[in-house]
């Protein structure tokens, strides 16, 4: 498994700067390497790496890493899975957002190597095979990307946020903290707070509060008819 | 961020063991301040003491009819706890609208009260900073220093502390339970945080090898109307320019109690005992609480790009009260 991992990552560059960095050697075609000689050299030249076993997407992992690697970079770089995307790199903009123990968290602003036993679920993990999330199905139906850059952070955080919903859980605008809105019940403030940890320079906002809506149960409106609600809404 | 070496605590006794023995070593639980520091150089330990599992994840209720917060419940789970929820919805609200639920899920209560100022001189290494290097000066002081203190500040900083959470936790007397190479001891939230004075390297009251292990909420009956009023640059996910926490206990139209703090305002999460002391007895109607808020920023000195706040502080105070005089909830 380790081995296919390695194998597969070797298209990635940013893998292949670092461990090559790393291991001190001249820049090489990525077909000319070996890998177990990248590990091996990388380990040696790196004394302060650590064993860290990661389950991503329900696979188990084994890395070398430094403590400093922040999850999202181990994912990344080391693991292939390049959905989850380096925005800020600050935990302000939300595109690497991933799940772990089915909380959304910035995987920018942690440790890869606190993660160890925890479940942790990226953007690849969704689907069923061919068959797309729920919430992934409902952003192409509502237009909820442009450039597409912040759309596996929100994905991620629309599929916490339902799991949020489920469990009761409240925002700043529930005007009730008794008892916080179900699914079916969900308003626009209510989507639009909860979603804030994610931002979209496109600004494809209607279109992903029309795609939570759509997961709701919810009639999504048409984005003029959003547009239009809009003012009423922060005037009440 | 430079490489350091890592340890997982074993217990609070381990963990104070290694902080003891590693000065330079830093504590790290949900991360979100610290990892992003660490990025920046701002912080360059030796050593990370991973404390997040350690058994601090407890909501329990205290033999005083409080709750005792363990230090390591994110900041979610204090947030929809019920009997935060019930009891002290004031902490609830505030917690919600401070950063985003991504944040939240991993910000734990320990964490919230030792996360660093975000003043921009501060978290930009190429200026000098009297926070970060003692005595190199506070571009700040004649800077762009509209997010900065009207109150407490020093000729030496000007930093606020940005926790929305420690506002209500300040109002409601809360405690902070810590443990350290002498033993145990309990610090009000209040006297937790310092002023900055010549010292505005430290932000608390934390001795060497010390960590939080719990905070305790007495119980405060009408903190069940406070309300946690925030005002900020957007709606959502920022910092607060000004920030008010308060409870006001009626008896008929008679003020009987009060609690009012103000966060964004200072280097500490500040507690306005005089303008409480004023408002006790008094009739609950706005021109009380106008004066009330005149007494809370009596003492302010803004800066150059900040004296809106002064008057936005005030506007604050008196909606905050007149809303929590009316039964609380949504601001």
């Amino acid at each position: 498994m380790e081995h296919k991992k390695r194998a597969e990552i070797t298209s990635q560059p940013g893998f292949l700067g670092q461990a090559l960095t790393a291991a001190g050697t001249a820049i090489a075609a990525p077909s000319l390497l070996n890998q177990a000689t990248i590990a091996k050299e990388a380990s040696q030249s790196n004394p302060g790496e650590i064993n860290v076993k990661l389950t991503v997407n329900g696979e188990q992992q084994t890395l070398d890493l430094e403590p400093r690697v922040t999850l999202l970079d181990a994912l990344r770089d080391r693991l292939g899975l390049v959905g989850s995307k380096k925005g800020c790199d600050h935990g302000q903009c939300g595109a690497c957002t991933v799940l772990i123990d089915g909380e959304r968290v910035y995987s920018c602003l942690t440790l890869a190597v606190m993660q160890e036993d925890k479940a942790i679920v990226t953007i690849e993990g969704l689907a069923n095979g061919d068959t797309l999330h729920p919430v992934q199905a409902a952003f192409i139906d509502n237009d909820g990307f442009q450039c597409g850059y912040c759309t596996p952070g929100q994905i991620c955080a629309s599929v916490a946020l339902l799991d949020e919903v489920k469990r009761g859980c409240a925002s700043v605008v529930t005007p009730d903290l008794a008892s916080p809105p179900q699914l079916a019940e969900l308003s626009e403030a209510e989507i639009k707070e909860r979603l804030s940890g994610n931002l979209c320079r496109c600004s494809a906002y209607n279109g992903i509060v029309a795609a939570v809506q759509q997961v709701t149960g919810q009639k999504p409106p048409s984005p003029a008819a959003v547009m239009v609600n809009e003012p009423q809404e922060m005037l009440r | 961020m430079n490489n350091f070496t890592y340890a997982r605590a074993t217990s609070v006794k381990d963990a104070v063991e290694r902080a003891t023995n590693d000065q330079n070593a830093i504590l790290i639980a949900g991360g979100t301040n610290l990892v992003d520091r660490l990025k920046v150089f701002l912080d360059e330990p030796s050593q990370l003491i991973d404390i997040s599992r350690l058994e601090m994840k407890r909501i329990e209720r205290t033999s005083e009819g409080g709750l005792s917060l363990g230090a390591l419940v994110t900041n979610t789970a204090v947030a929809d706890h019920p009997d935060v929820r019930r009891d002290y919805p004031i902490l609830s609200r505030a917690i919600l609208s401070g950063a985003s639920q991504q944040i939240r899920n991993m910000a734990t209560v320990g964490g919230n009260l030792l996360q660093r100022t975000r003043c921009p001189y501060y978290y930009d290494t190429a200026f000098p900073c009297n926070k970060r290097q003692p005595g190199s000066g506070c571009p700040a002081a004649t800077g762009i220093n509209r997010m900065h203190a009207i109150l407490g500040a020093s000729d030496q900083c000007v930093a606020v502390q940005p926790s929305d959470m420690c506002v209500p936790l300040a109002a409601l007397d809360a405690v902070v339970v810590v443990e350290g190479p002498k033993g145990k001891r309990q610090i009000p939230l209040t006297d937790f945080h310092r002023l900055p004075g010549n010292t505005p390297q430290r932000d608390t009251n934390l001795e060497p090898g010390e960590l939080i292990t719990s905070v305790v909420l007495p119980p405060v009956p009408f903190a069940k109307s406070g309300v946690y009023l925030k005002l900020r640059d957007r709606t959502s996910y920022a910092f607060a320019l000004v920030s008010v926490a308060a409870a006001v206990d009626l008896a008929g139209e008679q003020i009987q109690n009060v609690r009012l703090a103000m966060g964004g305002v200072a280097h500490k999460p500040w507690r306005s005992k005089e303008a409480e002391k004023f408002l006790i007895g008094k009739s609950a109607n706005t021109a009380t609480f106008q004066q009330a808020a005149e007494i809370a920023l009596l003492e302010a000195k803004p800066l150059t790009h900040n004296s809106f706040k002064v008057d936005l502080a005030k506007r604050a105070i008196r909606r905050a009260l007149t809303v929590s005089a009316k039964g609380g909830g949504v601001v």
